[in-house]
């Protein structure tokens, strides 16, 4: 099991401490800070072997192309993909989303069909289906969490029927921490519709614990690399290759083709298909150090430490007077983000009050609008955590929201 | 922490002119989706020694301390001015008025009750040239 203290050392954003005060970063669940490791393998790159791939009869360009591709392999690894080809980049979790709308579910879908999604999406998975339905008309139906935050499951008998073509969910909601047994999920709505296509929005799970894409049975499976100690600017979509090469692109132009003449055009094959343009190679090198780097720590223990790292916060922030906690009791059954109210302060002014020591959180909806809607609640502040965070940042989050109360009374 | 100076604090723990009027003029209300603020403002407007002026003004809502001292100072400094010196009021006279020094993310907070009063008289005024030209 690692050390979060001696992983601190890793991170140049925790290690340089600018006026004194150390950072105490709370908000992962934004974008997680970045190991020297990655960062290293991208200036690496744009130093020594910078140029393009696939075009190039020359060692460096080659040995982009062999990175690139690499990246793919250590992703396709990391989620226990069955083929490398499975693993398509993006730029983010939300383009990957929306790359499945524009291929597939746009062209595919309409009045009659069925779209399953759940409160406790994030924009990204909930926005492209209320587009759905207002451009073609499908029934769009909403799981809904009880009051801790848990999906009943049973009420996948309901929602889902043999008009229903697409069921799209969150594995770790970005507020709450609910963890939906994904697996199970599957196969209920497989039996009940084995022609149901799953999605699932993975952004807040691929960093978090281990992932194994087969094993979950889905057939798309988003997620970003900034989230994961990557950078930002790239994301993955997995799809199954069945389902995948059943597609159009969504872009166009170079590497995604194969021959074009005066009358028609051949596309390539899956997954380069989906990436037209030079893509983001150093990006893609940098996710691949990212998911090294996670795979020598252990995703089991990512979780565990996480885990452990949850349940003192969870214990902590309810020993605060005024302070409401959301999301489910359990830490075995949320991932390590918190999101809480401090009674007659409003968020906004929660966060300004850290600041001044250095202390991150996210205050607001956190793109996940409808979910306070349905919980009846205004914005919250959150707090998240990862593979760096200690009990040290959690009792400095305590101390200041003690201060943030006494500026306020 | 500059931004949370005592006239601030004061203003937010103590709001003035906070809740509504029985019979306003003109009424306008905000939506911050980003961070959920809500800002309501009444006026009552009245004829003046030579133009409509403010005779009073209530504000309600909820949001953070800057959107809600914000209000209350300024709803003090309009009372019983002019309507066309009301339009005529700048973003920088909110930030002068604060006198704290603001992140970026918070101008949208200081500014939301400035937007909503500016709506609330700018949008009856319309109304009310359109209804007097309509009888003319």
């Amino acid at each position: 099991m690692f050390d979060a203290a001696v992983i601190r050392k890793d991170f140049p954003m925790l290690s340089r401490p600018a006026d004194g005060k150390g950072l105490v970063y709370l908000d992962s669940t934004a974008t997680s800070l970045k190991p020297a490791a990655v960062l290293q393998a991208m200036d690496e790159y744009y130093t020594t072997y910078g140029a393009n791939v696939f075009r190039g009869i020359y060692s460096i360009s080659e040995r982009a192309t062999a990175a690139y591709e690499g990246a793919r392999g250590d992703v396709a690894r990391f989620i226990h993909a069955r083929d490398t080809r499975e693993v398509v980049f993006t730029r983010n979790t939300d383009e990957s989303i929306s790359l499945i709308y524009y291929a597939w579910a746009l062209p595919a879908l309409g009045r009659g069909d069925g779209v399953v999604t759940t409160m406790l999406e994030h924009h990204a998975n909930f926005v492209p289906w209320l587009e759905l339905r207002r451009v073609k008309g499908i029934d769009l139906m909403f799981w809904e969490p009880d009051e801790t935050g848990l999906l009943p499951i049973d009420a996948l008998e309901t929602l889902v029927s043999k008009k229903t073509k697409l069921v799209a969910l969150t594995a770790a909601s970005n507020v709450l921490g609910t963890l939906p047994p994904i697996g199970e999920i599957v196969k209920r709505v497989k039996r009940i519709n084995p022609g149901c296509i799953v999605l699932v929005d993975a952004a807040q799970a691929a960093p978090h614990m281990p992932l194994d894409v087969s094993a979950w049975g889905a057939d798309i499976v988003a997620f970003s690399a900034h989230k994961m100690l990557g950078p930002t600017g790239i994301g993955v979509l997995w799809g199954r290759h069945e389902f995948l090469e059943g597609l159009p692109p969504f872009t166009f132009g170079g590497d995604m083709i194969k021959e074009v003449h005066r009358d028609r055009a051949v596309y390539q094959d899956v997954p380069h298909r989906f990436e037209a343009g030079t893509p983001y190679i150093a990006g893609a090198i940098g996710l691949g150090a990212a998911v090294r780097y996670l795979e020598h720590l252990g995703m089991e223990d990512v979780r565990r430490h996480e885990m452990d790292i949850t349940a003192y916060a969870l214990k902590k922030l309810q020993a605060v007077d005024g302070v409401t906690v959301y999301g489910p009791r359990d830490p075995k059954d949320r991932g390590g983000v918190v999101a809480f109210r401090l009674e007659g302060i409003h968020p906004h002014d929660v966060a300004q009050v850290l600041d001044d020591d250095r202390i991150c959180v996210r205050v607001g909806f956190h793109c996940a609008q409808p979910l306070h809607e349905c919980l009846h609640i205004g914005p919250t502040v959150r707090a998240s955590f990862y593979i760096y965070t200690t009990e040290a940042d959690i009792d400095a989050l305590i101390q200041g929201l003690l201060r943030v109360q006494e500026t306020f009374r | 922490m500059d931004i949370y100076r005592d006239a601030i604090l004061d203003h937010y723990k103590h709001p003035r002119n906070f809740g509504a009027l029985p019979s306003p003029t003109h009424t306008a209300e905000e939506y911050n989706a980003t961070c959920g603020d809500r800002m309501r403002i009444e006026v009552l407007v009245q004829d003046g020694k030579t133009e409509p002026i403010v005779a009073d003004i209530r504000f309600s809502g909820e949001g953070c301390a800057i959107s809600q001292a914000s209000a209350s100072m300024l709803t003090e400094r309009v009372l019983r001015r002019p309507v066309s010196e009301v339009l005529r009021l700048s973003p920088q006279y909110v930030f002068d008025m604060l006198g704290a020094s603001l992140t970026p993310s918070r101008v949208k907070c200081a500014l939301l009750p400035l937007e909503v009063l500016q709506k609330a008289v700018l949008k009856e005024k319309t109304l009310e040239t359109a209804e007097r030209s309509g009888v003319a």
